[in-house]
């Protein structure tokens, strides 16, 4: 019994017959958290976010989900989380004021308690103005955030989020955001999963999976400051150049540089402390007058590109 | 049953808006009804004769006249000569043939045995059946006509009648029940009940479900505390009612339209039916198990469908079927269905009548129901 620990997974593995979905996944998420879980397509994040959910028994491992027992006690669970699924799953033919409804109904809160809800959902997700709109006939933005009020109605401890902004444009996205901030200041916990790295920058806590493994955990902070994303006696360098494409293949044939990515019309490098700047600059770029470089921080993107490819040598 | 009403009244919304539902529901009945009513009408008779009488005197005249007479033939063509004959029968124009011979007249005066030659186009069973019965049953009755007239003025009868007349020494006394104008309308129209039912019940409550899954709400609907048998009955009963009002609409344009009365005890029967609806919905509740897109559910409905209608004895007597076909049919609850509904409306069999089938449907009924039940979870496999 921990007070200050949502979610807590011990091993936890699922197979889909000879597909391993979940392998061995450990994690805990604190009370309050902005957990993010980040992977490629396909690497398993829906899958854990089903099994804690308790929609999916898994193979093997253990979990607590707000201290209960996702093999035992998933319908308890159930009462106190809310999912917000990836694919927009309420009834497009019906209103925005019948979907909340009806959701409030299928948690079976009481009819006063019911008008109360309906009407804190729509005040903090915005869409009271659309209250008899059919939900198929709203925005992106808006779809989401009626998803987001109709798994608030019952006001869950939890909030499981399946990017929930993916395919949604940059000013909904940042509404969304401020929406789950404002969230857990109340004291919600989010398990949100998403693509995008400057979503997971906000989070409070990120995790990186890949082919079901669970490769990265930690803090943001913690996770650029590791040692093992930048190894001591290297440094991280963008350059600015003519042609970073050229630069990129030449770099690759310099063994001082460990890791070299094009970033947009930049280069991100991580190179050993023994090349200086201005022989850094020529091995790559010779003759160019245009060239610039700074040292930079590792971004999160440079540590889930150093980790995997870490973890996929220590596999291989 | 947390949750059972906002299940069931999303489910009245749903069906308010969707007007292909709605428009489904009710004119499928409509069509069947006069399709299977109307259209169908399997009493075979005026069957286009053809006929070369190459005899064409007055005993010739004669047997085509009773051939006509009897509304089961036609007479269409009346070559003259060989090949057209032929060619009526060849290209179809005619499905049945009488050659009588040039003696037919004298023979029968000289008391010989006449000889007509009847051809008959196997091609359509039914239809050559019914016409080589009735010209046997026709050539009986003018041979034994002749007879009876002989006999009479020799004297040696082998039976007589009341008035003394010579008669048939056995005389069948056949008298049809329960559907005494052979209306097949009449025998169409019950067994249309059931496979209404199963139709319009089977792809609605199956395409409820799997339309769910294949949108994603299903398994948000997972994800909240509703309870199993709230999401199974909030998502049925609307169905379960919608089908009964339709019950109540097909027995009323039942006996409105094509003059079916209802025999037997009206109570029974919507209690039957009752059981048979529930026994659908867990049909489709278990098609909706096996499916996962709204495509596959329908090609599983079909083949649902197909032996309901062919084995269940709705379209062809199941007597007539052979015996692995036959065993079939006792696992295909419309089987008991439509013959409760017959027994019921036409017979008026009461439930000690028809208890096997009650059994029949609700040993089918529970299986089925037992199976979808087990199936269906509120988890994602």
């Amino acid at each position: 019994m921990n007070g200050d620990v949502v979610i807590s997974t011990d091993r936890l593995t699922r197979r889909f017959g000879p597909v391993l979905a979940l392998s061995d996944v450990t994690l805990d998420v604190p009370r309050a958290a902005i957990f993010g879980l980040l992977g490629p397509n396909g690497s398993g994040k829906s899958t854990l976010i089903r099994v804690l959910c308790g929609v999916l028994r898994p193979t093997e491992g253990d979990a607590t989900v707000l201290d209960l027992n996702i093999r035992t006690q998933f319908e308890e669970i159930k009462r106190r989380i809310g999912y917000m699924s990836q694919r927009f799953s309420l009834y497009g033919d019906l209103s925005v004021r019948e979907n909340i409804r009806f959701y409030a109904r299928v948690y079976g809160l009481s009819s006063q308690r019911q008008d109360e809800r309906e009407q804190a959902v729509m005040t903090l997700s915005g869409v009271g103005a659309y209250v008899d709109r059919l939900a198929g006939t709203l925005s992106g933005g808006w779809k989401q955030r009626l998803a987001l009020a109709c798994s608030l109605i019952h006001e869950p401890e939890l909030l499981f989020l399946d990017e929930p902004t993916a395919g949604i444009d940059p000013v909904a996205r940042r509404d969304l955001w401020d929406l789950l901030f404002a969230l857990t200041h109340q004291g919600v916990t989010m398990f949100v999963t998403t693509h995008y790295m400057d979503e997971a920058e906000r989070c409070t806590k990120v995790g990186y999976i890949d082919k079901g493994r669970l490769l990265v955990l930690g803090t943001p902070q913690a996770l650029k400051a590791s040692p093992q994303v930048t190894p001591s006696g290297t440094l991280r360098y963008e350059v600015a150049c003519a042609d970073p494409p050229a630069a990129l293949a030449r770099s690759r044939s310099v063994p001082a540089i460990r890791d070299a990515t094009l970033f947009g019309i930049t280069l991100h490098l991580l190179v050993e402390e023994g090349l200086s700047e201005l022989q850094l600059l020529e091995r790559i770029a010779p003759g160019d007058t245009t060239v610039s470089l700074r040292r930079i921080a590792p971004t999160l993107e440079d540590v889930f590109v150093t980790l995997s490819r870490a973890q996929g040598m220590e596999a291989a | 049953m947390r949750g059972f009403w906002g299940i069931l009244l999303k489910e009245f919304s749903h069906i308010r808006r969707d007007r292909a539902t709605v428009f489904f529901t009710f004119m499928v009945p409509v069509l069947q009804l006069t399709i299977f009513g109307f259209a169908i009408d399997v009493t075979i008779d005026n069957i286009p004769l053809t006929v070369l009488d190459l005899d064409g005197r007055q005993e010739s005249r004669r047997f085509v006249e009773a051939m006509a007479a009897t509304r089961t033939f036609q007479v269409v063509e009346r070559p003259t000569d060989a090949e057209s004959f032929r060619r009526a029968l060849t290209s179809g124009r005619a499905k049945v043939g009488v050659l009588i011979p040039a003696e037919y007249s004298e023979r029968l005066l000289r008391r010989e045995e006449a000889q007509v030659q009847v051809l008959i186009d196997g091609s359509d069973s039914q239809v050559a059946t019914t016409a080589l019965n009735t010209v046997n049953l026709l050539t009986t009755q003018l041979a034994f006509g002749r007879a009876r007239v002989m006999a009479e003025s020799m004297q040696l009868a082998a039976a007589r009648n009341m008035e003394g007349e010579a008669a048939m020494p056995i005389e069948a006394r056949a008298r049809l029940l329960y559907n005494p104008d052979l209306q097949s309308s009449h025998f169409f129209v019950p067994g249309l009940i059931a496979i209404i039912l199963q139709l319009v019940l089977l792809f609605l409550t199956n395409l409820s479900i799997v339309r769910e899954r294949e949108l994603g709400t299903l398994e948000q609907l997972f994800v909240t505390p509703v309870g199993r048998a709230a999401l199974l009955f909030g998502k049925l009963t609307p169905y379960a009612l919608m089908a009964f009002g339709e019950l109540l609409i097909v027995l009323v344009a039942m006996s409105a339209i094509f003059g079916v009365p209802i025999h037997g005890d009206l109570g029974l029967l919507l209690l039957l039916s009752s059981m048979f609806i529930v026994t659908v919905l867990g049909m489709g509740l278990l098609i909706s198990t096996l499916a996962r897109t709204q495509l596959e559910a329908i090609q599983f409905a079909f083949l649902v469908m197909l032996p309901s209608v062919f084995l269940s004895g709705f379209m062809f007597p199941r007597s007539e079927m052979p015996v692995a076909i036959r065993a079939i049919s006792y696992v295909i609850p419309a089987t008991y269905f439509v013959e409760i509904l017959r027994g019921l409306i036409l017979r008026g069999a009461d439930f000690i009548d028809l208890s096997p089938q009650v059994a029949g449907l609700a040993a089918c009924g529970a299986v089925v129901l037992w199976l979808s039940v087990t199936r269906f979870h509120k988890q994602l496999d």
